[in-house]
């Protein structure tokens, strides 16, 4: 009964018990922003994904950087395409961090990404695509504007 | 803070005002302030305009709210004249390339500039200015804006070399000096159409005052606004704990405090060498302006079908 109980009492809370993190590191809570099946019913259930490694040596993530996101119990990756700390001048900073997931060989898990992504990353994720790595490039191709 | 310091806001203008009353008009040591600011009308001030001719060099007293960002910082460890007046050559420069037009927090502006990673190589963005900071070649402007619902500030540079071209596409103010409260607002309220045509107005009138209040979304917010003193808000509930801190935080005393005041500004004497400087190079570039949108507006006849 009290194991029922507090099920219904987790499920019904409608907030977060962790702060909010200031940047992008573990634990970080993301928002899916393409219309991939496994982000969406995420976005909805108000389960966002968590960050739980960032693919750069400072364990922080910057704009265009690969992040390692935990979803539905589910291992994905992702790229940061829209964030809220301060950026540069000329860069665009969002109201939320946005990723878009992909698999490991860069492919969008979606097709269409539904808010703009910030000019920048065509350079980012450009040089961030080796040879005979995964292709980022790819993403550029399903997002619906540019800022 | 320091473009707040560097301008008296009009509550600090209006105590001195009152408190110069009781002295006589004529106290020296309040010098950093207009005596004559409120009581010189519109027209006195149209006539100042004209008086360029006479070669007298004096800027109104509006060019302190209209080019804020050609007053040196208020605190003397970061002044040096030279380096001020070198500044100023370089702004003059710029300005005589490309038309910044004159604009105040709360106005509505779109930023053409050149960007290496857009697709045609040109990246436009428009929004609502929400904070106005720096002096000298430093001074930058934020716009925001909310496309697909999703909320987006870009700061830029105003003496930036890759900006093509600046559009105030509605000139008013808000009520407040800074409208950083629209992040925690509904998205409405920051949302502008980016085919928004510029309005025509009247460059003799004073400039509008948009007295829109906003509402705030429920807390968790991203700045404590309760202890902010806020006028383009409605009102709004805090909880007992924020509301008691808001009020053991609050300094009234600190509208008096004239030392505080006075190393906030630039001096009356200061802000005239300055603009004097400029005035006359700031007059021809604004007299271009405004023949340049007569020009454009008469090219634009209907053609008779």
């Amino acid at each position: 009964m009290a194991l029922c109980g507090s099920k219904i009492n987790v499920m019904s809370r409608g907030f977060h018990t962790t702060p909010v993190a200031q940047e992008i590191r573990k634990m970080a809570r993301l928002r899916v922003v393409d219309n991939s099946e496994i982000g969406k019913s995420a976005m909805l259930e108000g389960k966002p994904p968590r960050c739980i490694h960032v693919y750069n040596k400072r364990g922080v993530g910057f704009l265009g950087d690969k992040v390692l996101l935990a979803i539905k119990g589910e291992k994905k990756k992702a790229i940061l395409v829209g964030l809220k700390q301060n950026q540069s001048p000329r860069i665009p900073k969002f109201d939320s961090n946005n990723v878009v997931l992909i698999n490991d060989e860069g492919t969008p898990l979606g097709t269409r990404i539904h808010v703009p992504i910030p000019h920048i990353l065509r350079t980012l994720l450009q040089e961030k695509t080796q040879t005979k790595g995964a292709d980022y490039t790819k993403l550029l191709a399903i997002a619906s504007r540019y800022v | 803070m320091a473009s707040v310091g560097r301008i008296l806001s009009h509550d600090i203008r209006q105590n001195i005002q009152n408190f110069k009353s009781l002295f006589g008009k004529d106290c020296r040591w309040l010098s950093s302030q207009a005596i004559e600011t409120q009581a010189k009308s519109s027209k006195e001030n149209a006539d100042d305009k004209r008086k360029v001719d006479d070669r007298e060099n004096t800027a109104p007293l509006e060019f302190r709210f209209k080019y804020p960002e050609f007053l040196p910082d208020p605190n003397a460890a970061y002044r040096n004249s030279t380096r001020e007046r070198l500044e100023r050559m370089d702004m003059m420069a710029r300005r005589a390339h490309i038309d910044i037009p004159t604009f105040y927090v709360g106005s509505i502006l779109a930023v053409t500039l050149s960007d290496s990673h857009a697709v045609g190589k040109t990246n436009r963005f428009v929004g609502i200015c929400i904070e106005r900071k720096g002096c000298g070649l430093r001074a930058s402007f934020r716009l925001r804006n909310a496309i697909d619902k999703q909320g987006m500030e870009v700061v830029y540079n105003m003496y930036d070399p890759t900006i093509q071209k600046v559009e105030c596409l509605r000139l008013e103010k808000r009520l407040d000096d800074k409208l950083l409260y629209l992040r925690d607002c509904p998205i409405e309220y920051s949302t502008f159409p980016f085919d928004m045509e510029p309005e025509l107005i009247d460059e003799t009138a004073p400039v509008r005052i948009n007295t829109l209040k906003v509402p705030l979304k429920p807390p968790p917010w991203l700045e404590r606004w309760e202890r902010q003193d806020l006028k383009g808000v409605q009102e709004f509930e805090v909880n007992e704990k924020r509301r008691r801190k808001a009020e053991k935080h609050k300094t009234p005393w600190e509208e008096f405090d004239l030392m505080k005041i006075y190393r906030q500004t630039i001096p009356m004497e200061d802000q005239k060498d300055i603009f004097a400087e400029v005035y006359s190079d700031l007059h021809k570039l604004e007299i271009t302006r405004r023949k340049m949108a007569r020009k454009r507006k008469f090219n634009r006849p209907d053609k008779p079908t």
